[in-house]
């Protein structure tokens, strides 16, 4: 498999509730192997959305269009039986909170066996029960052996999470989705995870999609950023360039939350107000009532993405943020 | 809350080493009235429908019950009415649990316009008073042992159905369900391999305290003369003969006493299996 050519191609991706509501408005982007594509934004900017569409799970009575293509092989429109074959074998997901998204009555290696042989239905339980001992191996669980005939509540937290991504990557997946892998995890277990997660890369190529508010995992392990806002991808680019020279004021907003270790003094920087509804998206730019150098072209028309320099986004006024200054944020806030 | 349950499926194992004295007691009478119902034909000295002494005895050393209007031994019938009232209670009580709990479960996991038919059929059967519905079924269907049990069953099982489809959709909106289907389940394996195993807790806890209420339904519709025909040593029967004759109370006391006792054998165990089962409890 050449690495040129994408596992997973999402193109112009829309989703659209049944009362008429677009919550994800024209995504694009492309996962290759052994490359993480992470995904940020704010509740509610179609992150979870998307990757759900991706799985073919979109919530009941949305209707989708675009293209999502895995390995060439449209999905838009692929029929349940083979959006089934392809769930757990080709595309894996990982989810938010590991207490919850395990069955409670059925043993951890029964979990994963299970995931074995669905997808592989002539393996015998003998050989799954192997498999999942392996895979738990994998993941780096002491004493699997012993492990797989225990029951979710007799893990930890970054243990669960762990079995999840051992379910997850049972098949060995093209592409793994982790909705928010860490967000319900300890720090310390948070870096373990993101740890076994990256090393997946190693074993297969795997293509991986991160969701995550975190922008210290971003800058860890992601190659390419996709920055959402309401609906649309405001900002993509590889996850340095975004880091250095980020051209839209939202990822600059994002950015500034963040503490960082050089300006010990300096006061973290909030977003003033909140995304917008799904409902009543404002005209023009959806960031315009809460961007600080938002103009009167920002309320008429809506910036598409376009390349300047190295990334991708969609500001009316990229060029002029080279020099923008992320206390702008500070006088707005002050004002408001 | 989503630790609990996840324990819950545990809970049990734990707590059935700590003495429940209401348990403890409600299983005593419900194993007593078993083992009578079983082996009452070796050891009774009378046959239930033999005349022993003059009528109307009040109890004495040789009958311990006293005799009915026929001079039969009260207490002999009544442990004969055992075999009778258990039995259409296991009938009832598994037909009505197997319909109600296969027809809550299809029509909330698959939900859309048969779930809103199923469920105005069953709002329908349960806006009826019980007793009322279970009376005039069982008198259009006539007397006998057998029409009793469809007459209850009848009124019963939309109780189950209900109760069925509330947990498999409070189970089908659980994370570990999505996580399932992202595993690529098919529906008919996330329906009986992760979402009904945690759904019975519920349907069990009604079933045991619902034992007690079918014997009691059972014994009043045959109290009206629509259930067992007169000879059948029936409690509801014999009560009602018991209530032709109210000075002579013993006629009806030794029924009327397995009928309490039976009613207050299954809510303690029911009420006891339902702090068990609970997490929220805890």
């Amino acid at each position: 498999m050449t690495s040129d050519k994408p596992l997973l191609e999402v193109v112009d991706l829309r989703v659209s509730l049944n009362r008429g509501v677009d919550v994800v408005r024209g995504v694009s982007f492309n996962v290759h192997a052994k490359k993480v594509v992470s995904i940020v934004g704010e509740s509610g900017s179609g992150k979870s959305m998307t990757v759900r569409a991706v799985m073919g799970l979109p919530p009941p009575l949305a209707s989708l269009s675009g293209s999502i293509k895995l390995n060439g092989e449209e999905l838009v429109g692929a029929s349940e039986r083979r959006l089934r074959r392809l769930r757990g074998s080709k595309i894996g997901m990982i989810f938010q909170d590991p207490m919850t998204a395990l069955n409670p009555v059925i043993r951890v290696g029964d979990l994963i066996a299970e995931a074995v042989r669905l997808h592989n239905p002539r393996m015998s339980a003998k050989q799954a029960m192997q498999r999942a001992i392996e895979l738990l191996e994998t993941v780096a669980v002491p004493q699997p052996d012993v492990r797989v005939r225990q029951y979710s509540h007799e893990f930890s937290g970054g243990m669960r999470q762990r079995v999840m991504i051992a379910m997850a990557i049972a098949n060995n997946p093209d592409v793994l989705i982790a909705d928010e892998p860490t967000t319900a995890l300890d720090v310390t277990v948070q870096a373990q995870i993101i740890e076994v997660l990256s090393n997946l890369r190693q074993m297969f190529p795997v293509g991986l999609v991160l969701i995550t508010h975190d922008l210290g995992i971003v800058a860890g392990v992601a190659d390419t950023v996709v920055v959402m806002y309401a609906g649309k991808v405001v900002e993509t680019g590889p996850v340095r360039a975004i880091f250095r020279g980020s051209r839209h004021p939202y990822t600059r907003g994002l950015l500034s939350c963040l503490p960082s270790i050089e300006q010990k003094a300096g006061k973290l920087v909030p977003i003033p107000g909140n995304p917008p509804s799904l409902s009543a998206r404002p005209s023009g730019c959806p960031f315009r009532p809460r961007c600080p150098m938002a103009r009167d072209i920002c309320s008429t028309e809506e910036p598409e993405l376009r390349t300047v320099d190295d990334i991708e986004t969609a500001c009316h006024f990229a060029e002029e943020l080279r020099t923008f200054d992320t206390s702008a944020f500070q006088t707005t806030a002050g004002s408001a | 809350m989503a630790s609990a349950s996840a324990l819950s499926a545990h809970a049990p194992a734990r707590s059935f080493r700590l003495a429940r004295p209401a348990l403890v007691v409600g299983i005593g009478i419900l194993i007593f009235w078993v083992v009578v119902a079983l082996t009452v034909e070796f050891w009774a000295p009378y046959e239930p429908l033999k005349i022993v002494s003059r009528k109307l005895q009040p109890p004495s050393f040789s009958h311990w019950l006293g005799t009915d209007a026929l001079g039969r031994d009260v207490l002999i019938r009544t442990f004969y009415g055992a075999q009778y009232s258990l039995t259409i209670a296991v009938i009832v009580v598994a037909a009505s649990v197997t319909i109600g709990s296969v027809v809550g479960a299809l029509s909330g996991f698959f939900g859309g316009w048969p779930d809103s038919i199923l469920m105005r059929l069953v709002d329908i059967t349960l806006s009826f008073p019980p007793v009322l519905l279970a009376m005039s079924i069982a008198a259009s269907l006539g007397p006998g042992v057998q029409n009793t049990a469809i007459a209850i069953v009848v009124v019963w099982w939309p109780v189950y159905a209900r109760l069925m489809r509330g947990q498999v959709l409070d189970v089908l909106s659980r994370d570990h369900i999505e996580a399932a289907v992202a595993g690529g389940a098919s529906r008919t394996r996330l329906l009986l391999k992760h979402i009904l195993p945690l759904s019975w807790t519920p349907t069990i806890i009604s079933a045991t305290m619902d034992f007690g209420q079918v014997v009691l339904l059972a014994a009043s519709l045959s109290f009206i003369g629509l259930g067992a025909k007169p000879p059948t040593p029936e409690w509801g029967s014999m009560i009602s003969e018991g209530a032709a004759h109210f000075y002579s109370w013993w006629i009806a006391f030794g029924p009327g006493l397995a009928i309490l006792s039976i009613g207050l054998g299954c809510n303690f165990i029911g009420d006891t299996l339902r702090d068990m089962l609970d997490p929220k409890d805890e």
